[in-house]
């Protein structure tokens, strides 16, 4: 006896598979499996190595069991080779199950595996046909392909269908692997769909479907030469008219694999012919009614036919078919069929916008969906219904829907709804309301540039300023935790406080607020800790604000703010001392300083680019900053043409007085010069805020301030005089020295004595030659009724020849929609400011 | 298809298909995501998920999920269709399935499936068919090895 016998026999039976699977499972650690696989994994490789044929088949079929646990098993795969060598089924059975789990296609070893597969192919016992087919079909590589794809081919012509229907799937996959070796499998599946045999006809409808999808020459092939479209269809009618097959029936709807696939070819098909498509038409609306919809599977096959009619050239009717079979669905108690409605929905949308807007109430239902990407769905969709005729419905359940929703949609749907609103808002005043509801109910999800159109679109719409303060007023009395719905509210509140309590706005409560609790509320944003930075500055600069709009609450105000002189937060204390400032030494210039802000045109001409109102636009913003663009100017307003221009030319001379926005070169006509000054306001607006951030707006807000404390520190001698004075018009300007030789300040002051306003109001001014003028911009253009308001103007003199000063002014405005011009001259300038 | 998975609901998987090439690395790191998300879902979440550039469809049977990966393009309603008839073939032939059956048998799971799918299509479209092609090879099996022989040699 060789010592091996001896050893053969003594050895124990391998285990078995069942009993190590029991051991391990009843192993109580993840140390303890470990223990209990290393042990198995050794007795394993012992046996291997001991080229034990009885019971290899056990051992691979163990160490495949370990290997889905997640150990490492590649000791096995030669062991796999030997098994499928062997001939016995069993050991090819698992042999070739082996292969299957353990090789992939990056594997060296497996390139022996093609010698056994083409074999096998060739063997007499089918089944061993199928195991190496159905290997092929999961681990060709782009070589295996090669090598086999004639062997595959010649099985495709075979007569049992039992291999026939494999051999038709292996092509499939070597075409998928290898597109190149298509060629060589068309003429043998030219007849293969004459076959009865549902699962030939399956799959070869499978691997017709792939060789158009891989060569569109095939396709056109198929569909001229074989006539593929009439015969398909041909096919699919005797499913659904032949009786009750039990083989292939599921719940009484005719083999709906089949169906599927066949549909999915004839999409494939009619995609780019209308031909084919129109061949279609009809079956396509039969099986779309006749197929029973009780269970899954008739679902299954209704949503085939909607991508169908949807992917070809299909008529109106049956797309509106399709639509409508998409309705039913979203009907239906099974979230999956809802679900998959309302995905083809989003892709259908665009193209079949009428139809789909059908079934907006159903959609819109579904946002209250207990499934969260049914709700995710059922916004997206909702979302792209909007139009301007169902849009107040549509953002009243929208609204609903963010009070809500996830946090995940927040801030998209907040993006979108204030999208849609800008849109198609029927009016401004909704306009205002919907944007200032997402911001109380999702303020801090908003993108940032939110703030600041919404700002653009309030300080538009002046009708409503008192109407809008007062909401601000409520909303942010409930909460004011919401940084952006703060921002925007403190802002309103600080520009329009005064227009509060007035509100006569339709179908508003009478207005029970005081100044104080107005203050109260600014001050409670102010001191709280929820508040950010930004937050707490536009609160402050408001605080300031109210101050001249407020008539009651000033030394409360002073108090509140002179706090801050001593805050950690550096712009905090900025602002609170220059404030305080303004209440102590400089009182007189408050009302001024704190005029209402000039609409913010920059804004307007940013929206309208986005509009696309063309290159005027652009070309506008470009020429107020590049001020020797004369025809720009001329565009943007047309000046009313002095006639008197002459006099006055005659009157200064030459001279060409600089104002702000000096016009290049040379001796400047005064005529020319008063053209610039007059064509509008954002020129002399040289600080006029650009930024579209909050914050930025008061920065050019606060800027004009320094050359007013420059004028501050300088000479206090403040004279007075009354530089024009007409038709209810009274212009004062107040002068004073300046720290810089020369230099004298003048502080114009406009007023308006009549009883109607006075709007787009600007003063021109001109003087001598020898003088130096420098022209600030305007706190504003409008002079209210009744000396109620003012606007003011800091122009600065440099008087280098130290002669008298004389000016010569011209004052535009509108009253009771006239034009007014009016002309004035001033020569009483005390001498001694310049001395 | 490109992959099919059976795990069970602690996470252990019974079963994996895999008809797309990848390294054993990348099949368990795919196998990880997928178990973990499909087993986070709530019970009234919809059995379709959207993962990388595929469509997941899975459906819990008893304590098994099984989950399949599908190309965007294909019918997600369908797939569960495919589900069920496996699950049919499975209880048919091992009579009333269970989750142990498959643990135990895990073997003679693959094999049915490799008479259902192929190269991630259906292969075959009656259920009798598959089940006799099934008991087929079982037959052969046994006359190799015959009965009393059986426990002893063979798979076991």
């Amino acid at each position: 006896m060789k010592k091996r016998d001896i050893f053969q026999s003594i050895m124990p039976t391998p285990k078995r598979l069942r009993d190590l699977i029991r051991e391990i499972r009843s192993a109580r650690t993840a140390a303890d499996e470990r223990s209990v696989v290393n042990k198995e994994c050794a007795a394993i490789r012992e046996s291997f190595r001991d080229e034990d044929n009885t019971y290899r088949c056990r051992n691979v079929a163990k160490l495949l069991y370990i290997h889905m646990l997640g150990y490492p098993a590649h000791f096995g795969q030669l062991e796999c080779m030997k098994l499928i060598a062997s001939p016995r089924f069993t050991d090819k059975r698992i042999g070739y199950l082996g292969c299957m789990l353990l090789l992939d296609e990056r594997q060296d070893v497996h390139l022996l595996v093609t010698n056994s597969l083409k074999n096998d192919l060739s063997h007499q016992t089918q089944y061993i046909q199928s195991l190496a087919l159905c290997t092929l079909g999961v681990i060709c590589s782009a070589e295996m392909c090669r090598d086999l794809a004639g062997e595959i081919e010649k099985m495709i012509k075979s007569a049992n269908a039992y291999i026939k229907k494999k051999s038709i799937l292996c092509a499939y996959r070597i075409i998928r692997k290898v597109p190149d070796l298509m060629e060589m499998f068309i003429p043998s599946t030219r007849s293969l769909l004459n076959e009865k045999n549902h699962g030939v006809l399956f799959t070869a409808v499978c691997l017709i479907t792939e060789m158009c999808e891989k060569s569109p020459d095939t396709l056109h092939h198929f569909r001229k030469e074989y006539e593929l479209v009439p015969q398909l269809v041909r096919i699919l009618k005797n499913l659904i008219m032949a009786g009750y097959s039990p083989e292939h029936d599921v719940s009484g709807v005719s083999d709906p694999f089949l169906q599927v696939k066949i549909l999915r070819l004839l999409r494939r098909l009619g995609k780019t012919d209308l031909e084919a498509s129109e061949t279609m038409n009809d079956i396509l609306a039969q099986v779309a009614t006749n197929t029973d919809t009780s269970k899954n599977v008739g679902h299954a096959i209704l949503y085939e036919i909607v991508l169908t009619i949807m992917g070809i050239q299909s008529e109106a009717g049956l797309r509106v078919l399709a639509v409508n079979i998409l309705g039913r669905f979203l009907l239906n108690n099974d979230k999956n069929i809802r679900y998959i409605a309302l995905n083809t929905l989003l892709r259908v949308v665009q193209a079949d916008y009428n139809a789909v807007q059908r079934h907006r109430t159903t959609i819109v239902d579904c946002l209250k969906d207990p499934d969260i990407s049914i709700r995710k769905r059922a916004m997206e969709l909702s979302f792209a219904l909007i139009n301007a005729n169902n849009v107040r419905g549509m953002m009243k359940e929208l609204l609903h829907f963010l009070e809500n929703c996830d946090q995940e949609f927040k801030a998209d749907c907040c993006s979108n709804i204030v999208m849609s609103a800008s849109k198609y808002s029927p009016n401004k005043r909704w306009h205002i309301d919907t944007v200032l509801k997402v911001l109380v109910m999702a303020g801090n999800h908003v993108r940032g540039d939110v703030v600041s159109m919404l700002i653009q679109l309030i300080s538009e719409t002046k009708t409503l300023h008192g109407y809008i303060a007062l909401q601000m007023y409520k909303a942010l009395s409930n909460d004011f935790t919401q940084q952006p719905m703060a921002q925007v509210a403190i802002w309103c509140i600080g520009e329009y406080g005064e227009h509060m309590f007035s509100t006569n706005v339709e179908d508003e409560e009478p207005v029970d607020v005081s100044e104080d609790d107005v203050v109260k509320v600014v001050e409670k944003v102010l001191s709280n800790n929820n508040s950010n930075e930004i937050t707490k500055e536009y609160a402050i600069t408001t605080l300031m604000k109210l101050s001249s709009r407020f008539t009651s609450t000033v030394p409360r105000i002073r108090q509140i703010i002179e706090v801050y002189g001593s805050s950690t937060n550096v712009e905090l204390q900025q602002r609170s001392v220059e404030y305080t400032n303004l209440f102590s030494k400089f009182d007189h210039l408050r009302p001024a300083l704190l005029e209402h802000m000039p609409l913010l045109e920059v804004h307007a001409r940013s929206r309208s680019v986005m509009e696309d109102e063309g290159q005027e636009e652009e070309n506008l913003l470009g020429g107020v900053e590049a001020t020797n663009n004369e025809n720009n100017i001329n565009t943007m307003i047309n000046p009313p043409v002095p006639t008197e221009g002459s006099s006055i030319l005659d009157l200064i001379g030459n001279g060409p007085s600089k104002p702000d926005t000096t016009s290049g070169g040379g001796a400047v006509d005064l005529l020319d010069l008063l053209g610039d000054l007059g064509s509008t306001p954002t020129i002399n607006n040289n600080t006029t805020p650009t930024q579209s951030s909050g914050n930025n707006l008061l920065d050019g807000f606060l800027s004009p301030e320094p050359s007013h404390t420059n004028q501050m520190n300088g000479d206090s001698s403040l004279c007075k005089i009354v530089a024009f004075s007409r038709n209810d018009l009274l212009v004062e300007m107040m002068c004073e020295k300046d720290t810089e030789p020369n230099i004298v300040v003048i502080n114009v002051k406009a007023t308006n004595s009549s009883s109607t306003p006075m709007s787009d109001f600007v003063f021109q001014a001109a003087v001598p030659k020898s003088f130096q003028m420098q022209l600030q911009s305007p706190s504003g253009t409008n002079l209210p009724a009744s000396n109620q308001g003012e606007v003011t103007q800091v122009i600065k003199i440099n008087n280098t020849q130290k002669t008298q000063l004389k000016m010569r002014l011209k004052m535009t405005y509108c009253q009771n929609g006239n034009t007014v011009t009016e002309l004035g001259e001033v020569n009483t300038f005390p001498q001694h400011l310049w001395t | 298809m490109q992959f099919m998975l059976l795990f069970s609901r602690q996470g252990k998987l019974r079963l994996q298909k895999w008809f797309v090439a990848h390294t054993d690395k990348v099949k368990k790191k795919i196998t990880r995501e997928l178990v973990t998300l499909v087993l986070g879902r709530k019970p009234k979440m919809c059995s379709f998920l959207e993962w990388k550039d595929l469509k997941v469809v899975y459906k819990r049977y008893a304590s098994l999920y099984f989950c399949c990966a599908i190309e965007p393009e294909d019918n997600e309603l369908l797939t569960l269709e495919i589900i069920h008839r496996y699950v049919e073939l499975l209880d048919k032939y091992f009579g009333s399935v269970c989750e142990l059956d498959i643990i135990f048998n895990f073997e003679k799971a693959y094999f049915m499936l490799d008479e259902f799918l192929l190269g991630g299509e259906v292969q075959e479209t009656s259920k009798k068919n598959v089940l006799k092609a099934i008991a087929a090879q079982d037959l052969l099996q046994e006359e190799e090895t015959p009965q009393g022989f059986f426990d002893d040699h063979g798979l076991g």
